[in-house]
């Protein structure tokens, strides 16, 4: 376990090594400026240069990248080139936000997802299941932020229920994590659905039947243990899918989280921003990952860690 | 041992605990209702032991969860009455019934290691089956739990309570099933083939153990099975059934003796049986100075665990030092239990695994051959698999399925290759009209004959068996023995015939070895090995196989070491090498302490 541990995060390591290389290279050879966001539009070419040479945004490729990457590993993230604060100080103001955001909507998308999907399965190719399919569907495929503004329409707006935006109670959570959870939800509900009907064939099944337990207890004790275990794994790698409707799910609801933080900076092009985000949320998904193998193990004894 | 009170019972004596009287099971499938099982009627005492024997789609699986009220939802008992103690159980509000499960009567299972939840300890899923029906505290459950395993003499039974499925071998397991359906001494327990996924002496270890228990607790059993031996050695009554219908029901001993239906006495002919392969006439293949397959010293080994740095700690020594030749015409068996490595060297064969040792296939090593020798080699040595309908793609005409290897080994034009299907197709019992069909639409011994058709469209110098006929009903592996040993009469090929079964091999080998953990222990002729067994696994092996002659019953043995060995060893670790000594004529036993 502890060997087992050690590789991984030596490898998950060079992972996000690998996304800062990558982030870094697109983020070099976008055509958009820093320099000219920072000057302004009437900045003379000398100031240009002077800001330039004062960023170290004149220095070759890879010995900007060496830099970033001496000051990463010290846990400098740089500090951006717009709010002239560091960047480290922006991520930790505004990521127990975000993690309260994801925090809601995964278990959201979960509780809704597993128990419509928990139903489906057991009534299979009625009319329930049938319409909790094509729900499923509609919920996988509606854009986030029509999904938002719908909600905000009809819940804020109309019925007053939730507040329009911000942050603050858990009345303000509600929306934007149900908006993060809806998609999931039609995931996992049809994930679910598939799992569970594949268990309640299985042998052991009909032998907790012949046992002469109760149905809920069949259900409840031995199809749903075993259905849930290849759910694990994807709730790790859905981490990666959360990240990129925070930045929409932010906007939308104004929820001051990184997923905004990222979006203002994409459009200023502040550059140490991205590259904080992006190494942030790419940590995240990786530690996201390497939770859910751990966990699996705990639920499936057939499973060792080596 | 009961069949006193079976045979001799006089109608209407004592009143039977189960009376089954004109059963039909039926199944709805769009819209249109299909019997599976018509009019079955039979008796069943207390202590007694019947028998329900047949064929794959003879109903006998369906019968017993008709009385379990398992069936599935589109299957339902749509007349007929099945009295359990006067109470008709199809009729029984599904509350009564579930209470009843378990507690009043109990099923085991085929399939011991599907059968239990991998995710519940033993100990979880037995105390839940006694506290489903008795309102006992979960420490006096386990207690009672406990003294289930006992009974089934499972060794350890406090450990294997924490225990999880599948740290439990599959003779294991079927223990903890049986102790799980009699942990409640139920009245009537019914046994869906519950040895036929497990090896011969651990099979006759688990009968022996059921008719143990019945004599102790006087549960009535119900056994379910295709396989005449174990119904012979097991049953009191028999009733045998196809296609949904009771053909003959008897006492044991004269179902035996004197069949009085066409079907049962086909059935009982098609059974192989010990002993019977010897009146077989055919010359020995000579030992010739060019073997169509020489494996000297061969091993195959897997590496598993991991250490700190995700190195291998230990390996599995699965084949280790096995030599034999193939020679020309003859057919070479390879018999063994679940994982003795007998499926691992016809791989290693088949270039399907890295080996060490040295392996020649018509005079030429394996090992260094470039890519086009390999695939020359491909042509000498095909396969036919267990179970056909895995070995088939579904999505592909039977057809086509035959012509492939032509196609990838890029032999003849498009109309020359369908003249060979054609040809192959006659050759092996089917109509060449029916290369245009998907697999599905075929049997399941009419599926073998199509891989085997595959097998030979090369003209391989070798077809390895794996289990070839190990899925096939009595009948139709009779049929399809048949059939290779036809074949290898015209065209000369041999065979590497790998099976469990001693009966079977026993009909087909002219030259076969015992395997053991990786390693041969006999080798000789057939007449050698079956007439003349010299080592104890042989022996033991032998002994186990159930006799189809109920008159020849043989007294429980006494208990063996329930698990193998273990051929894991830590890395750097040798494996004990057996030595074989020629005791004349070629046959070849391994000296034992």
């Amino acid at each position: 376990m502890a060997g087992y541990l050690f590789r991984r995060l030596v490898q998950s390591a060079l992972i996000l090594l690998g996304v800062s290389f990558i982030t870094f290279v697109l983020l070099y050879v976008l055509p958009a400026d820093p320099v000219r966001q920072i000057a302004g539009r009437s900045a003379t070419a000398q100031t240009v240069e002077n800001i330039r040479t004062q960023l170290g945004l004149d220095q070759p490729l890879l010995v900007q990248y060496g830099r970033y990457l001496a000051g990463l590993v010290q846990g400098d993230m740089g500090r951006s080139y717009l709010q002239k604060t560091e960047v480290s100080t922006l991520i930790a103001a505004r990521l127990p936000a975000s993690l309260l955001l994801m925090v809601g909507g995964i278990a959201c998308e979960l509780v809704i997802g597993l128990t419509l999907g928990v139903v489906a399965a057991v009534w299979r190719g009625r009319p329930l299941d049938q319409g909790l399919m094509v729900t499923s569907f509609v919920a996988v495929s509606a854009p986030q932020f029509v999904v938002g503004l719908l909600l905000l329409y009809v819940f804020a707006v109309q019925l007053g229920w939730f507040p329009i935006g911000g942050y603050g109670t858990a009345a303000h959570l509600v929306l934007p994590a149900v908006t993060l959870g809806i998609m999931g939800s039609g995931w996992y509900s049809r994930m679910m659905r598939s799992s569970m009907i594949d268990v309640l064939r299985q042998d052991y099944i009909r032998t907790a039947r012949a046992k002469g337990l109760t149905r809920s207890r069949v259900l409840m004790r031995h199809a749903l243990p075993n259905a849930i275990l290849p759910i694990i794994a994807m709730i790790g790698i859905d981490i990666g899918i959360f990240m990129g409707g925070i930045v929409v799910v932010e906007s939308v609801f104004g929820w001051p989280g990184i997923g905004q933080l990222a979006w203002q900076a994409i459009q200023r092009v502040d550059i140490p921003i991205i590259m904080g985000v992006t190494m942030v949320s790419a940590a995240a998904i990786v530690l996201g990952n390497l939770l859910a193998d751990i966990i699996t193990p705990l639920v499936d004894p057939r499973i060792r860690l080596r | 041992m009961t069949a006193l009170h079976s045979a001799a019972a006089p109608e209407g004596a004592a009143e039977p605990l189960l009376r089954v009287r004109d059963l039909t099971v039926s199944v709805r499938d769009r819209g249109v209702v299909r019997p599976l099982v018509a009019g079955l009627s039979f008796d069943l005492h207390g202590g007694e032991t019947l028998a329900i024997a047949g064929e794959s789609g003879s109903g006998k699986s369906i019968t017993s969860l008709a009385l379990m009220g398992l069936l599935p939802n589109n299957v339902s008992v749509t007349s007929g009455q099945a009295l359990l103690d006067g109470i008709d159980l199809p009729s029984l509000p599904e509350a009564r019934m579930r209470a009843w499960r378990g507690a009043r009567l109990a099923m085991i299972f085929q399939e011991p290691m599907t059968s239990l939840n991998p995710v519940q300890n033993i100990g979880d899923q037995l105390t839940e089956a006694i506290r489903a029906h008795e309102p006992v505290s979960r420490r006096d459950a386990a207690a009672q739990a406990l003294v289930a395993l006992r009974k089934v003499r499972i060794p350890e039974p406090e450990r294997r309570m924490r225990q999880y499925p599948h740290e439990l071998s599959g003779g294991m397991r079927q223990r903890v099933m049986i102790a799980m359906a009699l942990a409640l001494r139920p009245a009537l327990l019914i046994a869906d083939e519950p040895t036929t996924a497990l090896d011969v002496t651990v099979q006759r270890e688990v009968l022996d153990l059921l008719r143990e228990l019945q004599t102790e607790t006087g549960t009535a059993i119900i056994l379910i099975t295709h396989d005449m031996g174990v119904v012979a050695e097991t049953a009191d009554r028999v009733v045998v059934m196809r296609q949904g219908r009771m053909v003959e029901s008897a006492p044991v001993e004269t179902l035996f003796a004197t069949p009085s239906q066409d079907y049962t006495r086909a059935l009982l002919a098609a059974v192989p049986r010990l002993g019977a392969g010897a009146a077989r006439a055919k010359p020995l293949p000579p030992a010739t100075p060019a073997p169509v397959a020489r494996l000297m010293d061969v091993q195959v080994h897997f590496d598993i665990g991991a250490n700190f740095l995700g190195q291998a700690t230990h390996r599995v020594h699965a084949v280790e030092g096995v030599s034999f030749d193939i020679r020309p015409g003859e057919t070479f068996g390879l018999v063994g239990e679940s994982g003795c490595g007998k499926s691992t060297i016809a791989k290693a064969l088949a270039g399907l695994v890295p080996h060490e040792g040295r392996v020649e296939v018509d005079g030429k090593a394996l090992a260094g051959l470039t890519v086009q020798g390999r695939r020359a080699i491909c042509r000498d040595i095909q396969m036919v698999f267990q179970d056909p309908m895995a070995a088939l793609d579904p999505r592909m005409t039977v057809g086509v399925a035959v012509a492939e290897p032509m196609v990838i080994h890029g032999i003849g034009t498009a109309e020359e290759r369908h003249a060979r299907v054609a040809d192959l197709f006659q050759r092996v019992g089917l109509n060449p009209e029916q290369m245009s069909r998907y697999p599905h639409e075929f049997s399941g011994g009419q599926r073998q004959r199509i891989c085997i058709a595959r097998a030979l469209s090369l003209r391989p110098k070798l077809i390895i068996c794996d289990e070839s006929v190990s899925a096939l009903d009595v009948s139709v592996q009779a049929q399809v023995l048949d059939l290779l040993a036809e074949l290898q009469r015209e065209t000369g090929v041999s065979y590497l015939f790998i099976s469990h079964d001693m009966a079977v091999v026993e009909n087909v080998v002219d030259r076969l070895g015992v395997m053991y953990m990786g390693q041969i222990v006999e080798m000789g002729t057939r007449d050698q090995v079956f007439g003349n067994p010299r080592h104890s696994y042989t022996t033991r092996l032998l002994d186990a196989v159930p006799i189809p002659d109920p008159t020849r019953r043989m007294p429980p043995r006494p208990e063996r070491d329930l698990d193998l060995p273990s051929p894991i060893r830590p890395i750097g670790e040798a494996s004990r090498r057996v030595r074989m000594r020629n005791i004349g004529e070629e046959h070849f036993v391994a000296e034992e302490d």
